[in-house]
C-alpha cells in the first residue's frame, strides 16, 4: 500500500487529508497557485471555467458556516456544481452509515467530497473507500487535522512576512482539542519556520507536545517576546463546562490577547484567528479589529487557497 | 534548420504595429514568451495604457488531460477592458487554442471594442479559426517539432527548436 494515502503513484496530491507528511514543494505549489486565484477573486467576474461540469459534494457531518461557505464559493468560482449536504440532519439520523452515504453520492457521479466530521480519521476512511478518480478534501476531522485552514494561514503569513525562514510564530490557546493547531504546526515546520511556540495552560496542551518540535510556554508574557506571527485559537465554550478551565474571565486574564499583551511581541507582528472568534475570551475586540489583525484577509485568502487545492487535486 | 533572429522579427513586428496605435490601444502579453515581447513593444511603441499580462492556465481546454500547470502566474489587466482596443501578444501561434483561451479570459474582465493578435512566429497547424493580424515570420514546421522563444541573461530574445515530448504549445 502507498505510504502516504494522500499521494498518487506519481507522488502528486490525490486527496488533501492532513498537512502532516506533505513535502514542501507540494505545499508551496498550493500557495503559489492560490496567488493566481487571488487575482480572479478581485475581478468583476469572479469565475474561471476550470472545473466546469464537475460535481463537488460538501459533506458536513458537523455544523460549520464559514468553512462550508468558503468551500462552496471556491467551487462556484471554479464553475463546478456544488451540492451542500447537511448530513447531521438527514441520512445519518435515519441510520445510514458513513460509507453508505458516500457510495450513494458516488453513484450520482461525484468528482470530489469535502468532508467535515467530528471523528478523527473520517476523511481518511472515505479517501480509502472511494474510486481512484474521486478526490477527498478534509475540511476538519475531530481533533486531528484541518489542512485547508492551515494552508490559508500559511498563505496569509507569507503574504505579510514574505518568507518563512526567519520567523518566530506563537500558537496561543486550546492546543489540546485543536485540529487547526496540529495542521499549523506540521505546515510551519515543513515550510522551514525556525521557532514555533505554543502558549497555553497545562490543561489545554497535549502530553509530550514538545515532540512536535515546538517550545512550550505557560506564561503569555514570556511566550510573546520577539514574536512575528500570533496564531490565536478558538476556545470552545464546551471546554468551560468541563474541568479544563476555571472560568472564561480567568482565561481571558491570563491567555486573552489584549493590546497590552500584543505590545510584547514585535512591533510589526500580525494576529490571525481561524474564526469564529469569542471576543473577550481569547481575543479582545480592540485587537481583533486593530491594525495588526489580519483576520478578515484570512477569510478572503481562504477562498483562493481552496480554489487552488480543488483545481490541483482535480488535475492530478 | 536555420531559424530567424528573434530580435529582427521583433523589430519588424513593432514596425507593423506602429501605424495602428491609438490612445485606446492596450497590449496584453501571454505568459511567458508573449510577456517578454509585449514588455519590449510596450516600451518602444510608447503605449499609454499600462501593460496587461495573461496566464491562460485556468482557461485551457486540456486541463482534463494534463492537469493544472504547476507554475501558474497571476493574470494582471491593469486597465479598463470595456471599450479598449486590445492587441494580444504571443510568441508562437500554432493550434490557436491558447488564443481561444486568452480571448475567453479577456471577456471575464469586460467587453473590449476589438482584439487583434500579434505573434512573432506563425508556424501553421491551426485547429481553431484564429488568425494573427501582425506576424513577424511564417515558418511551417513538422508536428513533432516545438518552437520556443528564450530570453538570455542580457534580455536578448532568441528562437530554439526542440523535439516534442508531449509538451503542447
Amino acid at each position: 500500500m502507498n505510504k502516504n494515502p494522500q499521494l498518487n503513484k506519481h507522488g502528486e496530491l490525490q486527496h488533501l487529508l492532513t498537512t502532516e507528511g506533505l513535502p514542501s514543494p507540494i505545499l508551496l505549489n498550493i500557495l503559489d497557485t492560490a496567488e493566481s486565484f487571488v487575482g480572479v477573486t478581485e475581478r468583476d467576474i469572479k469565475k474561471v471555467p476550470l472545473l466546469r461540469g464537475k460535481s463537488i459534494f460538501n459533506l458536513f457531518f458537523e455544523p460549520s458556516t464559514r468553512t462550508q461557505t468558503t468551500f462552496e464559493i471556491a467551487a462556484k468560482r471554479l464553475s463546478a456544481d456544488v451540492v451542500n449536504l447537511n448530513i447531521a440532519a438527514s441520512s445519518q439520523s435515519k441510520g445510514e452509515t458513513l460509507l453508505d452515504t458516500v457510495d450513494n453520492l458516488s453513484a450520482m457521479h461525484a468528482d470530489m467530497f469535502i468532508v467535515r466530521h467530528s471523528q478523527s480519521g473520517a476523511a481518511h476512511l472515505i479517501a480509502r473507500h472511494v474510486r481512484p478518480e474521486i478526490h477527498v478534501i478534509n475540511a476538519g476531522d475531530g481533533r486531528h487535522a484541518h489542512p485547508t485552514q492551515a494552508l490559508l494561514d500559511m498563505f496569509t503569513i507569507r503574504h505579510y512576512k514574505r518568507d518563512f525562514n526567519n520567523l518566530r510564530v506563537a500558537i496561543v490557546g486550546d492546543i489540546l482539542h485543536s485540529r487547526v493547531a496540529r495542521s499549523q504546526i506540521h505546515a510551519l515546520t515543513t515550510l522551514g519556520v525556525p521557532e514555533i511556540r505554543v502558549i497555553a495552560p497545562k490543561t489545554l496542551l497535549p502530553n509530550k507536545v514538545e515532540r512536535l518540535g515546538v517550545h512550550v510556554y505557560h506564561d503569555m508574557e514570556q511566550g510573546l517576546k520577539d514574536i512575528d506571527v500570533l496564531l490565536m485559537l478558538r476556545l470552545q465554550n464546551e471546554r468551560m463546562l468541563g474541568a479544563s478551565l476555571p472560568s472564561s474571565e480567568e482565561y481571558f486574564k491570563y491567555y486573552g490577547l489584549t493590546q497590552e499583551k500584543l505590545s510584547l511581541a514585535k512591533q510589526d507582528a500580525i494576529v490571525l484567528h481561524p474564526g469564529p472568534m469569542n471576543r473577550g475570551i481569547e481575543i479582545d475586540s480592540a485587537v481583533a479589529d486593530g491594525k495588526q489583525s489580519v483576520i478578515l484577509p484570512q477569510v478572503t485568502f481562504g477562498i483562493a487557497v481552496r480554489m487552488a487545492v480543488m483545481s490541483i487535486l482535480t488535475g492530478n | 534548420m536555420q531559424l530567424p533572429d528573434a530580435e529582427i522579427l521583433l523589430t519588424r513586428l513593432i514596425g507593423e504595429i506602429q501605424p495602428e496605435i491609438s490612445g485606446s490601444t492596450a497590449l496584453v502579453g501571454i505568459y511567458t514568451g508573449g510577456v517578454w515581447l509585449a514588455e519590449r513593444m510596450h516600451q518602444s511603441l510608447g503605449i499609454r495604457l499600462p501593460l496587461g499580462t495573461l496566464d491562460v492556465s485556468f482557461y485551457r481546454d486540456d486541463f482534463d488531460q494534463i492537469g493544472l500547470h504547476p507554475k501558474v502566474k497571476p493574470s494582471d489587466i491593469p486597465f479598463e477592458v470595456e471599450g479598449s482596443h486590445i492587441i494580444l501578444v504571443d510568441d508562437v501561434l500554432y493550434t490557436g487554442r491558447t488564443i481561444r483561451a486568452a480571448i475567453n479570459e479577456l471577456f471575464d474582465y469586460g467587453r473590449p471594442a476589438s482584439i487583434r493578435l500579434a505573434t512573432l512566429v506563425d508556424r501553421g497547424g491551426r485547429e481553431m479559426p484564429i488568425t494573427a493580424q501582425f506576424v513577424g515570420a511564417t515558418i511551417v514546421l513538422p508536428e513533432e517539432k516545438m518552437l520556443a522563444l528564450e530570453q538570455g541573461n542580457d534580455g536578448r530574445l532568441s528562437l530554439s527548436l526542440y523535439n516534442k515530448n508531449p509538451v503542447e504549445q
